[in-house]
C-alpha cells in the first residue's frame, strides 16, 4: 500500500482511499482529499515536514503524520 | 419587521472585507484563515431594518471544530432571514463544498462569488447561470475589495429573505444513500421541523453525534435507522459520514467542468514566484529569521527608540522643538497653567504627579507602539503568517505546539488578547491549550515599556535587553512546552494539521491604517481608563499615611498607606533580589494592566519629588534603588508573571474550563518566580554575593526544571484515540 507520505515532490497522485476515522479523517475529506482526487505535491517544509499539495484547485499543507492515512493508488 | 442575514463561507473567502463594505464598519481584514473568530452583528448602511452577522469561517457543517459547531447552531437555532453564502471564486470547488451543506438547511441561501475582478483579470469565466441552476440558489458575482456588486448582492439577499423561499438543493446522493436518506426522514419527521428535515437526516445518516444528542430518538426507531445507514454503507464499502462527503464533492466536480471556464493552466502566478523564493527549501529560514529581525528591530530600536525618546523626554518631559520652534512639555505646560490659577497644592500634585507622571509614563510608548503595529498589520494582511506557519511547524512540534502556535504569539507581540484569541485555529486540543498559556510570555506591546525603562535606567538603553526579553520569553514558550506536553493534563485528541496557504494580497494602506488604529485606539482608552483610576488610587495610598501620630498627607512617602501594603507582601519577592516595597506594588498593578508598572514608578518618583535636569528622573530614581542584577530579575518576573486581567479574561474564554484557566495563571506565576529566583541567585554567585539559602533553592528549582526536560516521554500514537468504531 502506498501513501501520500511516500510520495516525491513534483509528482501527481490519485486518491485511493483514506484510512482512520472520526476527526482526523472527516476534516481530511472536507478539504477536498477525497477517493479519486488529483493531489499534485508542490514541496517540502525546510525542515522535512508539513508538506504543501495542490488538491482541486489550491493549495494545502498538511503533516506526513496525516498524509500517512491518504492511501494513493 | 427585522431581517437577519448571515454571511458564511470558508476562512479567508473575503467575508470580512464584504461585511465591512455592506455595514460601513471598520473591521481589520488579515490575509490568514481564521482570522474572524466570533460573530459580529451590525446594521446593513442605509437599511436600518436589516441585520448583517458575521460568522467565523468554516470548511464544513461537521461535529468536530469549535467554529463549525458555532455556526452551525447558530444557523439551525436562530435561523437567519437568509444566508448569504460568499464564495472565493478563485477556488471554487471546494468553497462550493460548503454551499451544499448551506443549501441543505432550509434557509433560504444567495451565493455570492467574490474576487470576480481576480477571476476575470486571469481571463476565466464563470457561468452563474448555469451555477444558479446546478445549487438551488441565486448566483451573483462581487468583488468585495473593490466594492463591486455588493449592493446587487444584498438586495438578492434580503429579496429571498422576504420571500421565504427555502433554497432547494439540486444536489443528489448516489441511489443507495438517497434511498436510506429518505427512509431516515419519514422516520424522524416528527422530531423535527419540516423545512430542515432533509438536513437532519443527512446527519443522522452520518452519525452526527450532537445532532443525535439533540433529537433524542427513541431506541427503537434508532435501530431502524442504523439499519438503513449500515445498508448503504454496505454497498459503498465505506463509512457513512466518508460516502456523503465523496458525493459532495463527485457532484461539485460535474458541475464545475461546465460552470467555470479556466484560460491558462498551469501559469505560474505572482503568488507562486514568491512563494519560490519564501518558502524555498533553502531559503525559507532565513527569509523567515530576516523579516522577524527587520521587523522588532525597526519597531524597538531604531524608528522606536526615536520616537520614544521623543514622546518621553519631549511630549511629556521638559518639551521638544519642532522646527526650531519649542514646545514645552505637557508637564511643564500644565503646571504653568496650575500655578496661573493658584491651583491647591494638592490637587496640582494630584494632576501632574499622580496623573500625568502615571499615564504619561505609558503614553509615551504609543508611538513605538504603532510602529510595530503598523508590521504586524502588514505581515497579517499579506498572506506570510501561513508561510510562517508552515516553515516552523517541524521545530514547535517539538515543543509539543504547532506551527499555527506562530501566529497567536506573533500577534502577542502586539496584544496578548487578540493573540490568544488567535489560538482558535489550531485544531489539536493539546496544541490549542498550550498555545494560550505560553502565548502571553512573548513580550506584548505593553511590556514593552517596561523593557525600555529598564534599558534605559540600568543598562544604559543596551540593545541586547530588547534582544534578550524576547529571547526570555520565546525560551519561555520551548521550555513549558517541553514539560507541560509531559504532564497528563495536555493529552488531548488528535486533530490533522491541515491549512490553506493563501495567495499573497497586497495589503492596502486603508486596512493597514485600520488595524493600527484599532491597536493603538485601544491602548490609549486603556491609559485613559484603567491606568488612569489606577494612578489615582495609587496617587491616594501614596500620598496619605499614619505619621507623627495622626492621619493625612504624609511627608515621607515611606510612611504612606501604600508602603505599608507594599511592605507587607515585599517579602515574597525578597529571594528575586527586589524585596522593595515599591517593586512590590509595581508588580502588583502590573496584573491589572502591564503598562502600570511604569506609571506606578512614574507616580512613584514624580512623588518623592526627584526631578532631575534630563527629565529621565524616573530612571535615576529607579537605579539608585536598583543593582542591575535585581533589575533584570524584576524584568523577567514581569515579563513571564500572570498577564494584565483582560488577557486571563481572554484566557478564561478560550480555556472555557476554570481549571486549565486557573492552572494556566498559576503556571505561569510560579514559572516567573522559578525563573527570576534562579537568575538572581546564579547571579549573585557570579558577582560575589552568595545566598545560601536561596542558591539552595534555585539549584533545587533548576535541577527540577532540568529534570521535566530530559524526562523520557513517548509520543502517543495519534490514531489509536478517537476512531470510530464500526458496526
Amino acid at each position: 500500500m502506498s501513501t501520500l507520505k511516500e510520495a516525491k515532490v513534483g509528482q501527481t497522485v490519485t486518491v485511493a482511499r483514506l484510512h482512520g476515522g472520526g476527526a482526523v479523517k472527516r476534516r481530511m475529506m472536507d478539504m477536498g482529499i477525497t477517493k479519486g482526487a488529483e493531489v499534485y505535491i508542490r514541496k517540502v517544509a525546510p525542515l522535512g515536514d508539513p508538506i504543501e499539495i495542490t488538491v482541486r484547485g489550491y493549495e494545502l499543507s498538511l503533516r506526513k503524520a496525516d498524509a500517512e492515512i491518504i492511501e494513493t493508488a | 419587521m427585522e431581517i437577519r442575514i448571515a454571511l458564511a463561507g470558508n476562512p479567508n473567502c473575503g467575508k470580512t472585507t464584504l461585511f465591512n463594505a455592506l455595514t460601513g464598519s471598520d473591521r481589520f481584514v488579515g490575509n490568514w484563515p481564521g482570522v474572524t473568530v466570533e460573530k459580529k452583528e451590525c446594521r446593513l448602511k442605509g437599511h436600518k431594518d436589516v441585520i448583517i452577522t458575521d460568522l467565523p469561517g468554516i470548511y464544513s457543517l461537521s461535529p468536530y471544530t469549535l467554529e463549525e459547531v458555532i455556526t452551525r447552531n447558530y444557523l439551525t437555532e436562530e435561523c437567519p432571514d437568509a444566508i448569504l453564502n460568499i464564495v472565493d471564486g478563485t477556488n471554487l470547488e471546494r468553497n462550493l463544498y460548503l454551499t451544499t451543506q448551506l443549501t441543505e438547511l432550509g434557509i433560504p441561501v444567495v451565493v455570492a462569488v467574490n474576487m470576480t475582478d481576480v477571476v476575470r483579470k486571469r481571463g476565466d469565466e464563470i457561468n452563474t447561470g448555469l451555477l444558479s441552476e446546478k445549487l438551488g440558489c441565486e448566483v451573483v458575482e462581487i468583488s468585495a475589495l473593490k466594492g463591486m456588486g455588493i449592493n446587487e448582492a444584498s438586495a438578492a439577499a434580503i429579496k429571498a429573505a422576504v420571500n421565504k423561499t427555502p433554497s432547494i438543493p439540486r444536489h443528489r446522493f448516489c441511489g443507495c444513500v438517497e434511498h436510506a436518506v429518505a427512509r431516515i426522514e419519514d422516520a424522524v419527521s416528527h422530531n423535527v421541523p419540516e423545512e430542515r428535515r432533509r438536513w437532519y437526516a443527512v446527519k443522522i445518516f452520518e452519525r452526527d453525534d450532537k445532532v443525535l444528542e439533540m433529537l433524542n430518538i427513541p431506541a427503537d426507531i434508532k435501530e431502524r435507522i442504523e439499519n438503513y445507514t449500515a445498508e448503504a454503507e454496505k454497498e459503498k464499502d465505506d463509512d457513512s459520514e466518508s460516502i456523503v462527503t465523496n458525493e459532495r464533492y463527485i457532484y461539485i466536480a460535474s458541475i464545475i467542468k461546465d460552470c467555470y471556464k479556466k484560460k491558462n493552466k498551469g501559469k505560474l502566478t505572482v503568488s507562486d514566484k514568491i512563494d519560490r523564493i519564501v518558502t524555498n527549501r533553502i531559503l525559507a529560514l532565513p527569509v523567515f529569521a530576516a523579516v522577524m529581525f527587520v521587523v522588532y528591530y525597526v519597531s524597538i530600536t531604531t524608528v522606536g527608540t526615536w520616537a520614544t525618546d521623543w514622546a518621553n523626554d519631549g511630549v511629556f518631559g521638559e518639551g521638544w522643538s519642532l522646527f526650531g520652534l519649542y514646545i514645552p512639555g505637557v508637564p511643564v505646560i500644565a503646571e504653568n497653567i496650575l500655578t496661573a490659577v493658584n491651583c491647591a497644592d494638592w490637587l496640582q500634585s494630584l494632576i501632574i504627579d499622580g496623573i500625568i507622571g502615571g499615564v504619561g509614563a505609558v503614553l509615551g510608548f504609543v508611538p513605538q507602539m504603532l510602529v510595530l503595529f503598523i508590521f504586524l498589520a502588514f505581515l497579517e494582511a499579506c498572506g506570510y503568517m501561513a508561510r510562517i506557519a508552515f516553515v516552523t511547524d517541524r521545530i514547535f512540534r517539538k515543543f509539543g505546539l504547532s506551527g499555527k502556535s506562530f501566529i497567536p504569539m506573533l500577534i502577542g507581540t502586539g496584544c496578548g488578547v487578540p493573540g490568544i484569541m488567535a489560538s482558535r485555529t489550531i485544531e489539536n486540543e493539546r496544541d490549542r491549550r498550550m498555545t494560550i498559556m505560553t502565548t502571553t510570555f512573548i513580550p506584548c506591546g505593553a511590556k514593552l515599556p517596561i523593557i525600555a525603562f529598564i534599558a534605559g535606567a540600568l543598562f544604559d538603553n543596551a540593545g541586547w535587553v530588547a534582544v534578550s526579553a524576547y529571547f526570555i520569553g520565546a525560551a519561555a514558550i520551548i521550555v513549558s512546552g517541553i514539560m507541560l506536553k509531559k504532564t497528563r493534563m495536555f493529552a488531548g485528541d488528535p486533530a490533522p494539521f491541515v491549512m490553506e496557504l493563501p495567495d499573497y494580497r497586497m495589503p492596502t494602506a486603508g486596512n493597514i491604517l485600520r488595524s493600527v488604529w484599532e491597536r493603538g485606539l485601544s491602548f490609549i482608552k486603556k491609559a485613559g481608563t484603567v491606568i488612569l483610576l489606577s494612578t489615582i488610587v495609587l496617587w491616594f495610598l501614596m500620598g496619605f499615611g499614619v505619621e507623627n501620630g495622626s492621619f493625612g498627607m504624609v511627608e515621607e512617602i515611606d510612611n504612606s498607606v501604600l508602603a505599608k501594603i507594599g511592605s507587607g507582601i515585599a517579602w515574597i519577592f525578597a529571594p528575586l533580589g527586589w524585596g522593595d516595597w515599591k517593586a512590590a506594588v509595581a508588580a502588583v498593578t502590573g496584573l491589572i494592566a502591564k503598562e502600570n508598572i511604569v506609571a506606578t514608578y512614574g507616580s512613584l518618583y514624580h512623588f518623592a519629588g526627584e526631578i532631575s535636569e534630563n527629565g529621565n528622573e524616573i530612571w535615576g530614581g529607579f537605579a539608585a534603588e536598583f543593582s542591575a542584577l535585581a533589575g533584570y530579575s524584576f524584568l523577567i518576573f514581569n515579563l513571564l508573571c500572570a498577564p494584565c486581567f483582560a488577557a486571563v479574561g481572554a484566557i478564561k474564554r478560550e480555556m472555557n474550563n476554570p481549571v486549565y484557566t486557573a492552572f494556566a495563571v498559576t503556571y505561569q506565576c510560579v514559572f516567573a518566580y522559578a525563573v527570576s529566583l534562579a537568575v538572581y541567585q546564579f547571579g549573585l554567585l557570579f558577582t560575589g554575593g552568595v545566598n545560601v539559602m536561596g542558591l539552595i533553592f534555585a539549584v533545587a528549582v533548576t535541577a527540577f526544571m532540568i529534570y521535566m526536560l530530559v524526562r523520557p516521554y513517548k509520543e502517543s500514537d495519534r490514531f489509536t484515540r478517537n476512531v470510530k468504531v464500526k458496526t
